[in-house]
């Protein structure tokens, strides 16, 4: 078999969901930092979200998984912790999807903009922690609907 | 103590600061008093969890004795663990887990964000991970010492009550021996005396705001961070922590 481009196999990580928000790619979420093959074996580094996030291991399996169901066979992963991960990293497209799932994308101001059930703007803090660790509980004071909000780190 | 010998009592010091926290604040797993603030307290433990296996696992590298992370915290006994005695206390009520952590952020916020111009780029590099956490943490910590201080006239006393308590704990943040030393002469990491009036002014206006009174006497607890003596408490803690690795060694699933 040809060793497939590097295009190729960033092609293939963009379609491995996140194990925890499944409507965004790994590619998505910023956190696969380089694609490179040294000779015979591909090396995929990954940044982890959040130190303890326990979402890592099942990333990692997943991704190995998916390149090896694409025939490859030597994978390396290699962990990388700085540049620190930031949500800088979601592409535009993983922020929309983020929305249309009703997750609120992170925002610079610390704070959703608006409500990703009916776009109010009129919300409020529950609690700085949500289901996960990249995300904090927020409420809208219109629909009175409880929502996520990716935290802006 | 070999340059080495130093750096490897350093990142114990780093890693098992937040190994028993993280386990102390784990504790309010499934209990704490309302759904939201056991969500946060269960998410804080998460992030010094994995603090913990980066500190941890870079000290086993350093050692140089075969031992990952989870050798070093489930098989070690009592008197190597390095933490500050602040972070074995008990967890006590809501109110001293939140004061105790507070009291912890405002230090862990100073210290790392020092440790990211350390001269080793494996400290420099975990350090950077986990200050934006701690960062979090301590804008969290601040609040609800805030909330609860300013509060009710019971969450008012609880929280004084946990701040006399724990404020003895405080004065081992800063003391300095010659782990510290050789890891300031060579650029690692900070010299803790350095580093108190920092956290004094810290403390102070939160707790100002809190409506709370700092302690006036500063006698200092010491003894775990250099392993001396720990608090009574440590050795339960380990128990329960430790409890699986030792009924079935390098058990795995």
């Amino acid at each position: 078999m040809d060793q497939p481009t590097v295009k190729q196999v960033w092609e293939w990580l963009d379609a491995v969901p996140d194990p925890e928000i499944p409507v965004i790619s790994l590619v998505d979420l910023g956190i696969i930092r380089d694609v490179a093959w040294e000779e015979d074996t591909l090396t995929v580094t990954v940044t982890p979200t959040y130190s303890g996030c326990p979402a890592t291991s099942i990333i990692n399996l997943d991704i190995e998984t998916a390149l090896r169901d694409h025939g490859i066979k030597k994978v390396e992963l290699k962990r990388q912790l700085s540049p620190a991960w930031t949500t800088d990293w979601l592409t535009d497209r993983g922020k929309a999807r983020l929305e249309e799932y009703g997750i609120a994308p992170p925002q610079p101001a610390g704070g959703p903009e608006r409500c990703p059930h009916c776009g109010s703007k009129n919300v409020q803090k529950v609690s700085q922690f949500g289901s996960t660790p990249c995300k904090a509980h927020w409420r809208c004071t219109d629909c009175l609907e409880p929502f996520d909000y990716f935290k802006c780190i | 103590m070999t340059q080495q010998e130093a750096l490897f009592q350093f990142l114990l010091r780093m890693g098992d600061n937040t190994l028993i926290l993280g386990h102390r604040t784990s504790e309010w797993c499934g209990v704490a008093p309302v759904l939201e603030e056991d969500i946060a307290l269960a998410n804080t433990a998460l992030d010094f969890i994995g603090q913990t296996q980066f500190w941890l696992g870079y000290a086993g590298e350093v050692e140089g004795k075969g031992q990952d992370a989870d050798r070093l915290a489930f098989h070690r006994d009592a008197w190597d663990f390095r933490n500050l005695l602040l972070c074995e206390m008990p967890i006590g009520d809501f109110g001293q887990t939140i004061m105790r952590q507070f009291l912890f952020d405002a230090w862990h916020s100073i210290y790392i964000a020092r440790l990211l111009k350390s001269s080793d780029p494996r400290v420099s590099e975990i350090a950077e991970k986990a200050s934006k956490e701690v960062a979090y943490h301590l804008e969290r910590s601040a609040e609800t010492v805030v909330a609860l201080g300013d509060g009710t006239e019971e969450s008012h006393s609880r929280m004084q009550k946990a701040l006399d308590y724990l404020y003895p704990y405080v004065g081992e943040m800063f003391l300095a021996d010659d782990v510290d030393a050789a890891m300031v002469s060579a650029g690692i990491a900070p010299d803790p005396t350095a580093l108190r009036d920092e956290y004094d002014a810290l403390v102070q206006k939160v707790l100002d705001e809190a409506t709370l009174t700092v302690p006036g006497n500063r006698f200092a607890q010491k003894g775990g961070k250099n392993g001396a003596m720990h608090t009574e408490h440590l050795g339960h803690l380990l128990c329960s922590m430790q409890w699986l690795q030792r009924v079935y060694p390098d058990g795995n699933w």
